[in-house]
C-alpha cells in the first residue's frame, strides 16, 4: 500500500494511479483542457501543472502536469500555491489571448481571477490580453483531443496536425474531408470549445 | 570473415606500419603518409581535386611505392582548408590549391625542402611547420576526436590498427556488463547531448528496467544514438561520424553489451549525407567483419544497427520527439516520467546518448576510469568538442578538457577576435543557450558553471560575438529559430515564444515602450517554468542573458532609439561626412535604390526619405566619409 498527500489530505492507493486521478479520489479538482478519461493522456495544454515533491527530494518540488505525472509512493502534491496559480494564469492568458472568443476559456479563466478588463492583471497579462497583436479568430485551442480521439477510439485517423509551432493546426489529410471519416462525431463531443461542428452531408 | 577476439590483434600487426606512420613514431622507414583532410568544409573547398593532383604528382615523379595519399575526416581546422598533413613528420600545409602540389611534391618530397609559404603562419609571425605546434591544436585534448585527421574514416582496417575494437573485445570476453556499467559511472562520463545526465546511471536504470511482454516486437531492449545535430552553427556530432565512424558503432556496441540492447538505431540529419555515407558503409564493414549480427566476436551477444534519417525538424533532437519520430509518428516530446528506459521505442525500454558521448565509451573501457576522471572538473569528466564559429579568427572544431575557461577558447585556440575589434561575448548551447560577456571570460567550461552564468553546456556550440553585434538582434535572431521550431503541442511554447519574437521585434524596430524588458523577463521565466520539453524550458535563454549582461542595450533601444552596435536598420541613419568625402561617386553608383546625389568632386548626399539603410555606401566607401548612426 503506498500514500501520498494532495493538499494536505492523504491518500491510500495500490494500483497505477496519475496525479489527476489521485486527486479526484479526494474530491480535488484541477482544471483540465486537454484531458479526456478515455484517451491516453497527454500533457500538452499545460492547465493541470502542480507542484509536486517526491519523496527522495521532499524540498525540491517540480511542476508537473497532473494528468500524465504517476502518483507515487510518498509524493507530497500541492495545487494551490502562488507557483501553480501563477503558472496556470499564465497558461489561461495565453490560451484568451489565442482565443478571445471563446466563452469556455473565458469562463475558465475568471475562475481563476484573470479579469480581461480588470485591474489585477500583471505585466505579462496586460501585454497578452490588451497588447499584444491578434491572428486569425479562432477557438481552437489545439489541445488535439479530437486528433487522438479519432486515433484511439474509431481508429480512423480522418484528423491530424499539420505545421508546427504557431502555424500549427488540426485539419484533415490533405485539407479535404477524409475518406476514413466515418461521421462518428466523437471529435465534436470531445472539443472542449466545441470548435467543431457537423455538417449533414447529401 | 567473422572475427574472433584475437583476430583484432592480428589485424591490427598486419597494419603496424599504419599506426606507426601516424602516430609518428615510424621515422625509421622512408614511408610517408599525405593525409588529405575530406571533411565537409575541406571537401567543399576542393580537398579532393587537391588529392587528385597529389596522385597525379606523386606517381609522374614515381613515389607511389613510398608516399601513400590517405583521405581522413575532418581536423577541425576547417577555416584554413583544403588541410595536408604529412606524416610521420607532422608537417601541416593548409589553403592548398591543385595548383600549388606540383611544386610542393617537388621541394618537399625531391628536394626535401618543406614548402613555408603552404604552412599555417599566426598573423605577422613566422610559419610553423608543425601541426602539433599550432596553438590551435596545442591546447586541446582528444578523446572522441582522437582519431580525427589520422584514419581513414572509409578503412575499418585503419581503425582497427589504430587500436578500435579493442574495447569491444575487452569488454565481451574480460568484463560483465554490470562491470561496464560501474566502469562508466565511476568515470564521471555525462551525456553531451546537452542536459549531462550521468550516462552510467542512465545506462544502468535501462538495463534494470523490466520488459512489459506483450508479443508485439521481437526486441526487448533498444539503445539509440541521437545524431540530429540541429543547432544553426553546431557540427560536432557530423565531424565525428565523417571522421570516425567506427568510434561511434563501438561504443553503441559496447553499451549495447552493457544494457543488454539486442537492436539500436542511428538517428541522423538528412542533411549530412556525407557522414550518411561514411556510416552506411562503416556498418557494411562491420557486418562482414561480424562486429555486428550474430555472436559479435564468438561471445553470445548478437546486435545490430539501423540508420534512421531525420526530416529536419530540430525538437526531434529532443529524445521522446526522436522515439516518436523513429515510430513513425509526430516528433513531439512527451512527459516524462514514464522515462525512455523504462517506456520507450515501441514502449520498450530504451537509451538514448549522442554522438559524442558514445565515442568517448570505448576509451574508457580501454583506459579506465581512473584515466578518464582524472581529466576535468570536479563534477564534469572528460573533454567536450565545440564548434567554434561566429567572429573569432580560428573557427573550426576543438576538443577541450573540461574546465578549461572560456578565454581560452576563444582567445588561444581561437586566436582572438579578426579586425581587431573588441569581444563582445559568446553564445553557447546553441538557441538553447545563453550570452556569456566579458566579465565571464574566465568562467571555467563545465556543466554546472555555464547554468550558473544562464547559460547551458548544450551539445557544443560556440558562437563568438564582438562589437558589431546588437544583443537585442542576437536575442531575437534566436528566438525566432526556437519559434519556428517549437513542435506545437504545449501552449507555453507555442504562444509564448511567439509573443517574445513579437516584442523583440518591436523593440529591434524602434517601436519599444517602457516595461517591455519586465515583460520579456517575466514571460521568459514563465515559459521555462511551464513548457513540457527542453525545447520550450530553455527557448527564452538567450533572451534573458542578453537582458541580464546587456541591459543598457535594451534600454538604449526603447529609451533612446538608439542601436549601440547600429545593427538595428530602423534606428540607423547614414549620412556623408562633408569633411572626409571626396566625390568619387562610388557610394552613388553602388546605391541600389539611387537615393545619393551629387557631382563628380562634391560632397555627396543621402536622401533619408528614400535609403533603406542597406549599408552599401558604408562598404564602398574608401574614404571613411560614410556615418552611420
Amino acid at each position: 500500500m503506498a500514500t501520498m498527500t494532495i493538499d494536505g489530505k492523504n491518500l491510500e492507493f495500490e494500483e497505477k494511479l496519475t496525479i489527476l486521478e489521485a486527486a479526484k479520489r479526494l474530491q480535488i479538482k484541477i482544471p483540465t483542457l486537454c484531458y479526456n478519461e478515455h484517451l491516453a493522456p497527454y500533457g500538452g495544454c499545460r492547465i493541470c501543472l502542480v507542484e509536486a515533491a517526491s519523496r527522495s527530494a521532499p524540498n525540491r518540488s517540480r511542476l508537473v502536469p497532473a494528468c500524465t505525472a504517476p502518483a507515487e509512493d510518498g509524493m507530497v502534491v500541492t495545487t494551490g500555491s502562488q507557483r501553480v496559480l501563477e503558472s496556470r494564469r499564465f497558461v489561461i492568458e495565453l490560451l484568451l489571448s489565442r482565443c478571445p472568443e471563446s466563452q469556455v476559456i473565458l469562463e475558465l479563466a475568471r475562475e481563476m481571477g484573470v479579469e480581461p478588463d480588470g485591474q489585477n492583471l500583471d505585466v505579462v497579462g496586460h501585454y497578452l490580453l490588451h497588447r499584444a497583436p491578434r491572428r486569425e479568430v479562432t477557438n481552437c485551442i489545439l489541445c488535439g483531443l479530437c486528433v487522438r480521439v479519432c486515433q484511439q477510439i474509431p481508429e480512423r485517423y480522418a484528423l491530424s496536425f499539420k505545421d508546427r509551432g504557431i502555424t500549427r493546426k488540426v485539419t484533415p489529410p490533405f485539407e479535404r474531408v477524409a475518406e476514413s471519416c466515418i461521421g462518428c462525431g466523437s471529435c465534436a463531443y470531445v472539443c472542449p470549445t466545441k470548435t467543431i461542428t457537423i455538417e449533414e452531408a447529401d | 570473415m567473422k572475427l574472433k577476439p584475437e583476430d583484432i590483434r592480428l589485424i591490427r600487426e598486419k597494419y603496424a606500419s599504419v599506426s606507426a606512420i601516424r602516430s609518428g613514431e615510424g621515422t625509421r622507414g622512408k614511408n610517408i603518409d599525405l593525409l588529405v583532410c575530406a571533411g565537409t568544409g575541406c571537401v567543399s573547398n576542393h580537398s579532393l581535386k587537391v588529392k587528385a593532383a597529389l596522385i597525379a604528382e606523386i606517381e609522374k615523379h614515381k613515389l607511389q611505392d613510398r608516399i601513400k595519399v590517405v583521405t581522413t575526416g575532418c581536423n577541425g581546422f576547417c577555416a584554413n582548408g583544403p588541410i595536408v598533413v604529412v606524416k610521420p613528420e607532422d608537417i601541416f600545409y593548409q589553403l592548398l590549391k591543385p595548383e600549388d602540389i606540383p611544386h610542393l611534391v617537388e621541394e618537399h618530397f625531391l628536394e626535401g625542402r618543406p614548402v613555408e609559404r603552404l604552412m599555417y603562419r599566426p598573423g605577422e609571425g613566422k610559419p610553423i611547420p608543425k601541426m602539433a605546434s599550432i596553438p590551435f591544436f596545442g591546447k586541446q585534448q582528444l578523446i572522441a576526436l582522437s582519431n580525427r585527421g589520422t584514419v581513414d574514416p572509409e578503412k575499418i582496417e585503419e581503425y582497427i590498427a589504430l587500436g578500435g575494437y579493442q574495447a569491444l573485445a575487452k569488454a565481451l570476453t574480460e568484463m560483465s556488463a554490470e562491470q561496464v556499467i560501474e566502469e562508466i559511472k565511476a568515470s564521471g562520463l555525462r551525456g553531451r547531448g546537452g542536459a549531462g545526465f550521468p550516462t552510467g546511471k542512465k545506462w544502468e536504470f535501462c538495463r534494470n528496467a523490466r520488459v512489459v511482454e506483450d508479443g508485439d516486437s521481437a526486441f526487448a531492449k533498444y539503445i539509440i544514438c541521437n545524431a540530429d545535430e540541429g543547432d544553426p552553427g553546431a557540427f560536432m556530432d557530423r565531424s565525428i561520424v565523417e571522421s570516425d565512424p567506427h568510434a561511434l558503432l563501438e561504443g553503441m556496441l559496447i553499451g549495447a553489451y552493457a544494457i543488454g540492447a539486442t537492436h539500436g538505431f542511428i538517428y541522423i540529419r538528412a542533411e549530412y549525407p556525407l557522414a550518411l555515407e561514411r556510416l552506411t558503409q562503416a556498418l557494411e564493414q562491420a557486418r562482414e567483419y561480424g562486429l555486428l549480427g550474430e555472436r559479435i566476436l564468438g561471445s553470445d551477444f548478437s546486435f545490430d544497427i539501423t540508420v534512421s534519417k531525420g526530416a529536419g525538424a530540430f525538437v526531434c533532437g529532443e529524445e521522446t520527439s526522436l522515439i516518436g519520430s523513429l515510430e513513425g509518428k509526430l516528433p513531439e516530446p512527451r512527459v516524462r516520467p514514464p522515462y525512455p528506459a523504462q517506456y520507450g521505442y515501441m514502449g520498450k525500454p530504451t537509451n538514448i546518448n549522442n554522438v559524442e558521448t558514445w565515442a568517448n565509451v570505448p576509451h574508457i573501457i580501454i583506459r579506465g576510469a581512473e584515466w578518464f576522471s582524472a581529466i576535468g572538473t570536479d563534477t564534469s569528466k572528460g573533454t567536450k568538442v565545440f564548434s567554434l564559429v561566429g567572429k573569432v579568427n580560428n573557427t573550426g572544431l576543438v576538443e577541450v578538457p573540461m574546465g578549461i575557461t572560456m578565454r581560452e577558447i576563444v582567445f588561444d585556440i581561437g586566436g582572438g577576435i579578426p579586425g581587431g575589434k573588441r569581444f563582445k561575448a559568446v553564445q553557447t548551447g546553441g538557441p538553447s543557450g545563453g550570452c556569456i560577456p566579458e566579465s565571464l571570460l574566465d568562467t571555467p567550461v563545465d556543466y554546472e558553471s555555464l547554468v550558473q552564468a544562464g547559460s547551458i553546456m548544450g551539445s557544443g556550440g560556440m558562437i563568438v560575438m564582438d562589437e558589431d553585434n546588437c544583443m537585442v538582434e542576437v536575442a531575437r535572431y534566436f528566438i525566432s529559430f526556437t519559434q519556428q521550431e517549437s513542435c506545437g503541442k504545449c501552449t507555453p511554447c507555442r504562444e509564448g515564444t511567439w509573443h517574445m519574437l513579437n516584442i523583440l521585434e518591436d523593440i529591434t524596430a524602434g517601436r519599444g515602450r517602457e516595461g517591455d524588458i519586465e515583460l520579456l523577463e517575466k514571460m521568459g521565466r514563465q515559459i521555462k517554468e511551464t513548457a513540457l520539453c527542453g525545447l520550450g524550458n530553455t527557448a527564452p535563454n538567450p533572451v534573458l542573458t542578453t537582458i541580464r549582461y546587456f541591459r543598457d542595450e535594451y534600454e538604449a533601444h526603447i529609451r533612446d532609439g538608439r542601436c549601440p552596435a547600429r545593427v538595428c536598420k530602423a534606428l540607423i541613419t547614414y549620412s556623408i561626412d562633408p569633411v572626409n568625402c571626396t566625390g568619387c561617386t562610388a557610394c552613388a553608383k553602388n546605391c541600389p535604390v539611387a537615393c545619393i546625389s551629387g557631382e563628380r568632386k562634391q560632397t555627396h548626399v543621402i536622401d533619408q526619405d528614400r535609403c533603406i539603410k542597406c549599408g552599401m555606401c558604408y562598404s564602398v566607401c574608401n574614404f571613411d566619409a560614410v556615418r552611420v548612426e
